[in-house]
């Protein structure tokens, strides 16, 4: 592993010998990464090595069986939910409800009542939100959007992203990698999990390769688990 | 305690609004409570002073049975989706969702009792001896007795494999002390024979020792896994 790439001298997330065990799968084995702000990261892997486990954990919606995460300098993840966006692979949305509604619903949650940020929110993730359709008639690409709009509704310093490019066409996906670096270059820090590495090729900062529930590198390239 | 309310208001009208458009649990719960008053109206065939003796029971049986349904699919919305992992990501706490769930069932259990008890009033020609008033304070207390524990146990058995055989296997034995004040609570007043004033002292007690419970307890059930 390079050392130089995780030995951050100001790391705005600390995970230290993390552990996830359900039964006795253990879907996490003693990871421990740092990570610093404004950066991308893309977390790859197989199936079933972790990564969704691991961005949940970040999350606050899997406890660990063991070790500890800190983030923006606490332990008690709950205390900085506010700077935390998650998107997971499910839309997290209402479907009987259109996108507008949905936003408004969501960041009331957050103590946001400005039906302008919303609109403003909607529009960012280059949908219309004057569109009064219910998002169960979205397209699997404008679901994403949506999607990645709820997770943005309160400004967080740090983006939780699982799939974001899934059944999301090249353009969209495109677009969508465009957004996400420019929220980096704004300061927040992404980490998204995902198969479609390629897809943040030129625009991550750092990929953290996961296998069998560990962080087996971290490159500043993306590179196949082929290549040398 | 405004933001708990806000809260609850914001979660209570988006259940609301989701329940006009879909008519799930409103439809169900009619359906199956006009099923069971039409096959007790066939079933029995009572005098009037009979009927008055009964139909606490059955009308709070088919209310409970109607409600069940109800309740079971008050946490099937958030579990499509996912939703629910956007709520516990959220600052929100976690007793505004359980208090905008449990008024949500309140007003739909209120409904379906509004357009079931006049049937119930034709099929066995009820008339209540007793202050018919307190009807309304009886069908109150024992409604919110009724949603506020199915809430909770609907939330609780939200991850089990058989959800919609383990909530009455929660519920009922859990409520059997309220639905038996607030049928004898409700025969009381159709009879005129003793005073309800007992089992209204029974049922408010019973309410707030369960809605407590319910509220102390629902962040870990919310966020057990």
């Amino acid at each position: 592993m390079n050392q130089s790439l995780h030995a951050a001298a100001n790391p705005i997330i600390v995970i230290h010998d993390l552990v996830k065990q359900f039964g006795r799968f253990a879907a996490l084995r003693g990871v421990s990464a740092e990570f610093v702000a404004g950066r991308l990261y893309a977390i790859v892997g197989e199936n079933g090595a972790g990564k969704t486990t691991l961005l949940r954990s970040l999350a606050g919606l899997t406890q660990p069986t063991r070790g500890s995460i800190s983030m923006l300098g606490t332990t008690d993840l709950r205390s900085v939910c506010r700077q935390l966006g998650y998107m997971a692979h499910p839309s997290l949305l209402y479907e009987e409800m259109g996108g507008m509604e949905n936003l408004r619903y969501f960041a009331r949650l957050y103590e946001i009542q400005d039906d302008e940020r919303c609109a403003r929110t909607i529009s960012a993730v280059g949908l219309d939100p004057t569109l009064i359709r219910p998002v169960g008639q979205y397209s699997q690409g404008m679901r994403q959007r949506m999607s990645l709009a709820r997770a943005l509704i309160h400004d967080p310093k740090v983006l939780l992203l699982d799939e974001p490019f899934s059944n999301v066409d090249a353009r969209s996906a495109r677009q969508m990698t465009h957004l996400l670096t420019q929220l980096r270059d704004a300061g927040k820090t992404i980490f998204v999990v995902t198969h479609q590495a390629s897809q943040l090729e030129h625009a991550a900062d750092e990929f953290v390769h996961m296998e069998a529930g560990v962080i087996v590198r971290r490159t500043r390239e993306w590179m196949t688990a082929e290549a040398p | 305690m405004s933001a708990l309310a806000t809260l609850t208001r914001a979660s209570l009208s988006k259940d609301l609004r989701l329940e006009w458009r879909s008519k799930d649990a409103i439809n169900s719960m009619l359906f199956f409570a006009l099923l069971v008053v039409v096959i007790f109206s066939f079933s029995f065939d009572p005098t009037a002073e009979e009927s008055r003796r009964i139909a606490g029971g059955l009308v709070w049986v088919a209310f409970l049975f109607a409600a069940v349904v109800a309740l079971n699919q008050t946490w099937a919305r958030e579990l499509r989706n996912q939703v629910l992992d956007a709520y516990r990501v959220s600052p929100a706490p976690a007793n505004a969702l359980f208090l905008a769930k449990a008024l949500g069932n309140f007003i739909f259990v209120i409904v379906l009792e509004a357009f079931m008890t006049p049937l119930f009033i034709v099929f066995y020609n009820l008339r209540a001896l007793g202050a018919a008033y307190q009807l309304l304070i009886v069908s109150a207390l024992g409604t919110w007795a009724l949603v506020v524990n199915g809430t909770f146990f609907a939330a609780m058995s939200l991850r089990t494999r058989s959800r919609e055989i383990m909530l009455p296997l929660l519920l009922f034995p859990i409520s059997i002390p309220a639905l038996l004040a607030t049928v004898e609570g409700t025969t009381a007043i159709l009879t005129g024979d003793y005073s309800p004033k007992f089992w209204i002292v029974l049922l408010a007690a019973y309410n707030v020792v369960f809605t407590t419970a319910c509220l102390l307890l629902f962040d870990k059930v919310l966020n057990a896994e």
